[in-house]
């Protein structure tokens, strides 16, 4: 087992505990950018998706796993940076602009959605912003003259300083692009945590009571994660945006706002690393899947046209089984495996067991 | 010089049921102020009055000269007033240092833009703030704990983050609200120590809700006794445990007022 002698305050403060630490994760980032080299184009773009799905699940995951937050409507975020991104591209602005004013619009949108609804918990909550949603898909239909409605946008080639980055025609550039961004998040994600507001987040997740106690305005915490969270959210969209092409306003469905909120889950709620392993299941489950399928079919004499809802059905198998067995996620699993090998031969299962606090009744609201 | 804390005339119902009836006291700064009574008496609904969870219905609560009910709760630490809670709200989910921190808030001086890109000045007042919890973990005995989860922690030690997490606000009025409930011989010593230096080194005013006689006497200088709402008695210790009215809300009167022979 190893220790880590602290000598320091700004060990704590520091994005890397110790050299070791930092080495293990510049070592990745180093294989992240060589994976051009390696991968054919196909299982490059899926690269990409992964990478366009972790960043759309930071963003949630700022609001669902830091600040105790559902949300059904992120899909509608996504919408609102998407579009946004694609209109201000044909308005004349260059990617490199439109682009950072797309998230900050679906950051401005989340805020002012936010506000009326910071009164709200739990499941009524999740109805608020289910209902977002379900209006974005409307609202694109009814701004038809805009957004070309259910016909679709195409979006254009990004074109950054003169280098034009093409989905198809220069997939490693358009690569770089997006793990340019999500490293971007993934940083500002660790400011998040290491710094007040972060902390004020988790406050609020933790105890609404005490942290009004402590001086943390409830509203306004809330609104302002929200607003971080379809920031991030509404760059995402702008990315898938590029990634499909041409999207319409059946692309950000509800669907996918459920697929995001099970991808966090999957991954483990309120970890960076929790987004990124949530959304390789998202990226990799229907490409296994799709492998199995015949195998299945096999089994059964029947080709896979015969067998539907698969995808779905094991989807929702691996949902059910991580909120009954691994409710910490896969990162959580991750940690557990961790510290068994650490702490070898001295794991004990109940380590990672919560210790119920009584006495937790008398809760104002 | 008017005292620290100024209650006048405070009512408050919830529907039919007067839970603070027409209380009025002062709290002269650097004193340690119990409130005893028995349950049901409107101690912790008079923490919950001047941390501006409820709003009175009557009456006026002045801190420093100063009307806080036009405050909002979420200002009152702004003011120097900390508070902590009968049934323990920490964030679980967070380390012991994680919550000491979040008391810091108050003394934020960063705003969103700067932490979220991190700038030396944000660093510059992580370290500030870290000295100034530490120095709360160094006065409360909390060095082993530094790391853990609240979630994990045995309800003793519970109870001390959250006197700690008060203390990290800096505050001139601390509201303990029973700060020994639940807590082994040796451990309410040691709460009775922590008030007397909060009180002497750190002048900080203490308004203690308590059930145990023995620590409201060693360590609060004057104690007011509630029932059902009402003030009953006000005085050192000693007085209002031998004030009648006390006596008779704690342990009521016989019907016929005699004297039972034994």
């Amino acid at each position: 087992m190893r220790t880590l002698f602290k000598t320091s305050y700004d060990t704590d403060i520091n994005l890397f505990e110790d050299g070791r630490q930092a080495f293990w994760y510049i070592s990745l980032i180093i294989i992240m950018a060589a994976l051009p080299f390696l991968l054919d184009d196909f299982v490059l773009g899926e690269m990409t998706s992964l990478l366009i799905w972790a960043i759309a699940g930071m963003g949630l995951m700022i609001l669902v796993g830091q600040t105790g937050q559902a949300s059904l409507g992120h899909a509608a975020f996504m919408a609102v940076g998407c579009y946004a991104n694609v209109l201000l591209q044909q308005a004349g602005l260059p990617f490199i602009i439109a682009f950072p004013l797309a998230g900050l619009i679906s950051g401005i949108a989340g805020f002012l959605l936010a506000m009326p609804m910071t009164k709200l918990h739990g499941i009524y909550l999740g109805i608020a912003t289910l209902a977002i949603s379900i209006l974005a898909d409307d609202l694109i239909v009814i701004l038809s003259p805009l957004t070309e409605g259910v016909r679709g946008l195409y979006a254009p080639m990004i074109e950054i300083f003169g280098v034009p980055i093409d989905r198809y025609g220069n997939p490693d550039r358009f690569y770089y692009l997006i793990l340019a961004v999500a490293l971007l998040v993934v940083l500002v994600y660790r400011n998040l945590l290491r710094s007040p507001l972060g902390r004020s987040f988790a406050a609020v997740r933790d105890s609404e009571v005490s942290a009004r106690a402590m001086g943390v305005n409830i509203a306004r915490t809330k609104a302002v994660s929200f607003g971080i969270s379809t920031a991030i959210t509404g760059l995402a969209g702008a990315l898938m945006g590029h990634y499909a092409g041409i999207f319409n306003n059946e692309t950000f469905n509800l669907i996918l706002s459920i697929q995001l909120l099970l991808m966090i889950v999957i991954g483990g709620l309120g970890s960076i690393h929790g987004a990124f392993l949530g959304a390789a299941v998202i990226t990799f489950l229907p490409q296994f899947i799709s492998g199995i399928r015949d195998w299945i079919g096999g089994f059964f004499g029947a080709t896979s046209a015969t067998l539907p809802g698969v995808e779905t059905a094991v989807f929702s198998a691996i949902l059910i089984g991580f909120i009954l067995f691994e409710p910490m996620g896969m990162y959580g699993r991750w940690l557990k495996i961790r510290t068994y090998f650490e702490l070898f031969p001295f794991y004990r299962r109940d380590m990672f067991k919560r210790q119920k606090s009584y006495l937790k009744t008398e809760r104002m609201r | 010089m008017s005292a620290l804390l100024e209650v006048r005339n405070v009512t408050l119902k919830f529907g039919g049921v007067t839970a603070v009836n027409d209380v009025s006291f002062d709290v002269e700064e650097g004193e340690v102020f119990a409130l005893v009574g028995p349950n049901g008496a409107g101690k912790s609904t008079l923490f919950n009055l001047i941390s501006r969870f409820y709003d009175p219905v009557a009456g006026d609560i002045r801190f420093a000269g100063e009307s806080i009910l036009k405050r909002q709760s979420h200002e009152i630490p702004g003011l120097g007033i900390a508070r902590t809670f009968q049934n323990i709200e920490l964030f679980d989910q967070a380390t012991v240092l994680q919550n000491l921190l979040v008391g810091r808030h108050r003394h934020r001086k960063s705003n969103m833009w700067n932490e979220l890109l991190f700038t030396p000045f944000v660093r510059q007042e992580e370290r500030r703030h870290r000295e100034a919890v530490e120095k709360v973990i160094d006065f409360l005995d909390l060095q082993p704990y530094r790391e853990k989860y609240i979630s994990g922690l045995p309800y003793g030690v519970r109870k001390v983050v959250e006197m700690g997490r008060a203390l990290a606000i800096e505050p001139r009025l601390l509201l303990l609200d029973e700060p020994a409930s639940g807590l082994s011989v040796e451990e309410t010593q040691d709460v009775a120590f922590w008030v007397e230096d909060i009180k002497k080194q750190m002048g900080v005013t203490v308004i203690m809700v308590e059930h145990d006689m023995h620590l409201v006497s060693a360590v609060s200088d004057r104690v007011m006794a509630l029932a059902d709402g009402m003030k009953l008695a006000i005085g050192t210790a000693h007085e209002v445990q031998n004030n009648p009215k006390v006596i008779e809300a704690y342990i009521g009167v016989s019907d016929d007022n005699q004297q039972v022979d034994a």
